[in-house]
């Protein structure tokens, strides 16, 4: 399988990766770990002219602590993330959602950028991105904005970056009371459901990837907590539509859905 | 003197696997090679309005494209084997065409081929490729291609079925003794369809040299003679002695690399249209759509028993996809190689199966690992413990009621079965108790007790399987349909050094035949390993050979040396004789030498082989040289047996099956590298147990593959799998020299149904009695909510 | 688009499209043929090399973008004929059969044993998770694994 002609740029800044997006609009591409968009561009699914790759920008590959934040760069690969010391003292449910992507391989190459800004439906950082709170923190020709994690998912491979924007970061607040499970698709390992849960106080926020063609925060679940403490996991797809494949059909991703969730709510 | 034979001998090929330097065919490049890129059907079932090839053929870099309209559109892939209608009619069988010309009748078949300068430049060209389809309503499963009004895979025929065939007692016997049983189990499941996933892909490079007349065809194949005479003598009719198929190293087969594919044909006759080589190698992707696949039964049993739990009839009704078209070895698998297995290792008295076999929107079904004997124990030992749970008894008990007693062939006849064929020699009993034991039966269905009572969902599976392997006597195969003599050859040059080459026709992809050949062809000569090459491969070299699939290398191909040892001991003594100036029958061969009974007069090997090639002082009349090739056909298969034990635990959550332990007692008769033979165990029982809980090649309703990646074909990993543990029982073989039965297919044989038993086991108390493979956490889940 | 990076402690230089796969490149323009293609979606690892140091899928990475760096292949890991102790391990417990995975195999090994010297079965097993071998039912390339670690712990 090979892709199809491109051509191929190294942004050395992300003002010259934001230049070359404007410039080429939509034949262009952004690729850092390439491990989303290269099998794509192998099947020919994805037919980018320019390939404009980040992954040499310096500064995009750092985790560094920001007051009550915990900053990661775009760039970072999963297993920058699994293997920070940073990561796994105040933020650890990030190094465990990035444990649960793909093998030692993969995570070597992946980013967490690319992972975000592919928004495969079954991917796992989603769920956490959205039970953190995180800020999806973008660059584009207007400049720099935040992007708040509810409002990054639009739909399948659909998210809230202009055609001239890229992720540079991702902001999280420092949480050490959360946490992630995933039932794995046993072809892919991706997620066919994976919860993150992030407790405060009696309060608790529920990110949930896998089941709908978009993430969400279930938030009847959420609601129902104080009251219903783990069994308000039966909510875990109130509202949501929930996809359906040869692994899981409705029925049966509903069900782990509220399994995962109370999983995670009693982790 | 150091011995080989029965020792764990580490394999001489690692060290050129293990730097990286195996030659695959994919590796090799030849001057002014050519590459090449199919434009396949997207349509499972289509006419074939148009194809337009001109903005390929001009891009440049293209060095020509062909389709089906050109003069390769009148060549087809034959098939191997021939099953008749049980009433007399000859089995239907469709040309297979080197490139779809009018209809389309599976994803993936090729329309055209681009061959350009570079792999990258033909992969660009064939996008360029137009073909206008119109689309057919298609049928992939093989109960609904029987039904009437089913689309239609072949349109000269009145219905899809490439035959109708039956084995065993006569039906009305058995449906009487079903109806007057004290017992009946009945079943109704699909042996669903798997893809054999060799992690090689399929690669060819055919080349063809105008100044000597010749073509070389290097291919990823498990038998490079019989791909040889099946392209010469039935695809492309060109003289088979100006062809020479090579393949070294190649990268797994598991039954897929047997056949003769569409695109080794279409390779050669392209080469010498362009006049230079060309390659083609398979992606992922175009294998899951164009390898052969295994399995793919759909089965409704019945199986009857009197009051002790002896078995008194069995019949069974399958509907068998062939795809749509004939496979090399296609027919077989779900008849000869299916139905003479019925008999399993008990004393059942009156069995009958009938099979209709439809051509189906698919691509081919052919034999994989086991070829239609895992579908038959997974039957047998499916039903087996099904019955002993309706009859309130213990699985393992019903086995031992029913076994056929121990015989060892020798001074015990063999056991002749209801379904045409006669076991050689097993002690099924044994090994059953020896897994037991291995297992702790007992324990386990205490500790299985304590843990339901916490809720947790723990089960064991027990399968006793028998197989016919060392396929196969020329004269039985050939009154069952084969068109080849399925004899092995084995050749053995001894250097006048007294260094030894020995050609074998099998052909090792996995096996480790360097290894295994030259420890019993060192031990029966008495000399030292090092002095011993294991040729095979290529037809250039190898005289002539049937290849390696239904765990026959050693025992068919293993025979067929030892053959030539002899008739090499035999002339050595008459140069010995001589140069001892004794009479032959004074001596004895032992240790590497000729020694005059009661004497310290002797010759060794390396003397007697020299002087055979400087025969100054020879026999008279004697012929110089040390050489014999010699065919060795067998005169029955081979039965290994074994019993194979899971252990699982359900998740009841998710319905995730966790394997647990998996025990198994194989008896594969005498065994020459004890390491290679656990090896060739561990990796069939995990394709076994990949088929029971996680492969699944899964057709939509118009044809379209949904499982045609890794990312939805789920392939065992090393975690979704434990330890294997693994022992022997020793029954030998007593037809061929080595007493071998052969080891290759037993684990991916025996592992399935005792996967499932298990997870049904686990389940049993909640009322689940069966659940359909592969036992996904999703059906285990359902089975459990019903 | 030129390219140069130091394979196996040599320097090449090439001049190559940017759609050429690293696994590519190794094999059909450094004729590093040791490092094998088995799908096409990272799922069965016998691409794996040494980027830098970690285990990556060679054929999920363009060569262009590794560009300027150190890799290591197959072909690296022996010292002329004697075996590293993971290539040691494979052949000691026949951790291999058709030996078509078995580069990808040393590969990750490596990357395992490197940064968990003392793995337990079960991180074996997972570190295995990228890696499809179908001949050998993973038993032995797991004590193959075994075997190296304690070698190179010794």
């Amino acid at each position: 399988m090979i892709p199809a002609k491109f051509d191929y740029i190294k942004a050395s800044s992300v003002q010259e990766a934001i230049g070359l997006l404007d410039e080429h609009g939509f034949d262009a591409k952004i690729v850092s770990g390439g491990h989303s968009l290269i099998p794509a561009m192998k099947l020919r699914l994805s037919r980018p002219e320019v390939l404009i790759d980040i992954s040499g920008i310096s500064g995009m590959n750092t985790i560094t602590e920001e007051g009550n934040e915990i900053v990661i760069g775009a760039s970072c690969t999963h297993a920058d993330i699994v293997k920070s010391d940073l990561v796994n003292a105040k933020l650890n449910m990030l190094a465990q959602t990035a444990k649960c992507i793909g093998d030692i391989q993969v995570r070597n190459r992946g980013t967490i950028g690319g992972s975000l800004a592919h928004a495969d439906p079954s991917a796992d950082y989603p769920a956490t991105v959205l039970a953190c709170d995180a800020t999806i923190v973008v660059e584009g020709k207007e400049g720099s904005r935040s992007i708040a994690a509810t409002d990054f998912f639009l739909g399948i491979f659909t998210t809230a970056l202009a055609e001239d924007e890229l992720i540079t970061a991702i902001r999280f607040p420092k949480v050490t009371t959360g946490n992630y499970q995933k039932f794995f698709q046993s072809a892919s390992r991706f997620a066919v459901v994976g919860v993150a849960v992030v407790k405060e106080g009696d309060a608790v926020k529920v990110g949930v990837t896998g089941v709908s063609d978009t993430p969400y925060r279930a938030t009847a679940v959420e609601n129902a907590y104080a009251a219903e403490g783990s069994k308000a996991a039966e909510h875990a797809t109130d509202g949501v539509e929930v996809m359906s494949d040869h692994f899981a059909d409705e029925e049966y991703r509903t069900h782990l859905a509220k399994v995962f969730v109370k999983k995670a709510l009693e982790a | 003197m150091e011995t080989f034979i029965g020792k764990s001998i580490k394999r001489r090929e690692d060290d050129r696997f293990l730097k990286g330097a195996g030659r695959y065919t994919d590796d090799i490049k030849l001057k002014g090679m050519t590459h090449s890129a199919f434009v396949r059907s997207p349509y499972a079932h289509a006419n074939i309005i148009s194809i337009d090839v001109s903005e390929a053929q001009n891009m440049e870099g293209v060095v020509a494209v062909f389709t089906g309209n050109d003069a390769c559109g009148a060549f087809g892939v034959p098939c191997g084997w021939q099953v008749d209608f049980k009433n007399g009619e000859t089995m239907r069988e469709p040309l297979h065409p080197l490139l779809a010309k009018d209809v389309i009748r599976h994803v993936g078949e090729a329309v055209a081929i681009v061959i350009a300068e570079t792999q990258e430049l033909a992969r660009d060209a064939a996008e360029l490729v137009k073909v206008k389809y119109k689309g057919l309503p298609a049928v992939t499963d093989p109960k609904k291609a029987m039904e009437a009004g089913a689309p239609k895979v072949h349109d000269q025929w009145p219905d899809n079925a490439a035959f109708d065939w039956c084995i065993g007692n006569d039906r009305a016997a058995v449906e009487a003794a079903l109806a007057n049983a004290h017992h009946v189990t009945e079943m109704e499941y699909k042996n669903h369809r798997v893809a054999p996933n060799a992690i090689e892909p399929r690669s060819y490079i055919a080349s063809y040299d105008v100044n000597v007349d010749k073509y070389t065809l290097y291919t990823s194949t498990q038998n490079p003679h019989l791909i040889r005479l099946l392209l010469c003598a039935f695809a492309l009719g060109i003289p088979e002695h100006k062809v020479r198929i090579v393949s070294y190293d190649v990268g797994g087969g598991f039954g897929s690399k047997i056949y003769h594919y569409t695109e080794e044909a279409l390779l050669t006759w392209a080469s010498k249209e362009i006049g230079r080589p060309i390659k083609w190698t398979s992606d992922r992707s175009e294998a899951f759509l164009t390898d052969a696949h295994g399995r793919d039964h759909v089965v409704h049993s019945k199986m009857g028993f009197d009051k002790e739990g002896k078995i008194v009839a069995h019949l069974t009704d399958e509907y068998c996809a062939l795809g749509a078209y004939l496979s090399t070895f296609a027919p077989a698998v779900p008849t000869y190689l299916h139905g003479t297995l019925f008999q399993g290792v008990y004393t059942t008295p009156l069995i009958h199966l009938n099979v209709v076999a439809p051509f189906t929107h698919t691509v081919a079904v052919d034999a994989y690992r086991g070829a239609g004997r895992p579908e038959a124990t997974y039957l047998l030992e499916r039903m087996l413990s099904k019955a002993a749970k309706e009859m309130n008894m213990d699985p393992a008990e019903l086995r031992f009621k029913n076994f056929i007693p121990p015989f060892d062939g020798v001074t015990q006849p063999g056991f002749q079965t209801q379904v045409a064929l006669q076991y050689d020699s097993g002690n099924y009993e044994g090994v059953l108790k020896r897994g037991l034991e291995m297992l702790g039966y007992e324990d386990f269905r205490k500790e299985q007790a304590e843990a339901r009572k916490n809720g947790k969902l723990l089960g064991v599976g027990i399968s006793t399987y028998i197989e016919g392997c060392g396929i196969a006597p020329s004269a039985v195969v050939g009154a069952l349909g084969a068109r080849a003599g399925l004899y092995e050859v084995g050749h053995v040059r001894v250097q006048p050094t007294g260094k030894v080459s020995v050609f074998t026709g099998a052909h090792s992809h996995g096996q480790g035949h360097e290894t295994v050949f030259a420890q019993f062809v060192a031990d029966k000569l008495g000399i030292a390993m090092d002095d011993v090459d294991i040729v095979h491969g290529d037809t250039d070299q190898v005289a002539f050979g049937m290849g390696t699939y239904g765990s026959r290398s050693l025992s068919v191909g293993g025979s067929a040396i030892i053959k030539s040892i002899d008739k090499i001991l035999e002339k050595g003594a008459k140069i010995a004789a001589h140069k001892l100036e004794a009479a032959e029958e004074d001596l004895v061969y032992a240790e590497g030498k000729w020694t005059v009974k009661g004497t310290d007069k002797s010759i060794s090997f390396g003397d007697v082989s020299l002087t055979a090639y400087v025969p100054h002082d020879y026999p008279e009349g004697l012929e110089p040289g040390l050489d014999f090739s010699s065919f060795y056909d067998p005169s029955n298969f081979t039965y290994p047996f074994g019993t194979h034990i899971a252990v699982v635990e359900v998740c009841a959550d998710t319905g995730k099956v966790t394997l647990q332990r998996f025990v198994a007692c194989d008896d594969v008769g005498n065994v020459m590298n004890p390491m290679i033979v656990d090896g060739q165990i561990h990796g069939g029982v995990v394709q076994g147990v990949g088929q029971a809980l996680l492969e699944e090649v899964v057709y939509d309703d118009e044809g379209q593959m949904i499982t045609g990646s890794y990312m939805d074909y789920a392939m065992p990993r090393a975690d979704d799998i434990p330890m294997i543990e693994t022992d022997r029982t020793v029954t030998p073989c007593p037809h061929n020299p080595l007493g071998v039965k052969g080891a290759g297919e037993a684990g991916a044989i025996g592992s399935t149904p005792a996967v499932v038993n298990a997870v049904v086991d686990a389940l049993a108390h909640l009322g689940v009695t069966d659940i359909q493979m592969p036992v996904t956490p999703q059906r285990v889940w359902k089975a459990m909510q019903n | 688009m030129q390219i140069t990076m130091k394979i196996n402690g040599q320097t090449y230089s090439h001049d190559v499209e940017p759609r050429i796969s690293l696994a590519q490149y190794l094999r059909e323009t450094v004729d590093l043929t040791g490092t094998h293609i088995g799908c096409d979606t990272s799922g069965c690892g016998a691409c794996t090399v040494h980027v830098d140091g970690a285990a990556v899928k060679s054929c999920t990475l363009l060569a262009v973008q590794v560009n300027g760096s150190e890799i290591t292949t197959i072909e690296g890991m022996a010292n002329g004929s004697e075996l590293h102790p993971i290539q040691e391990g494979f052949k000691e417990h026949h951790g291999l059969q058709c030996g078509f995975c078995t580069p990808g195999m040393v590969m990750t090994a490596a990357d395992i044993l490197k940064n968990n010297p003392n793995p337990s079965e079960a991180e074996i097993r997972e570190g295995l998770e990228g890696n499809f071998c179908r001949c050998t039912g993973y038993h032995n390339i797991v004590k193959s694994i075994q075997h190296a670690a304690e070698k190179l712990n010794a």
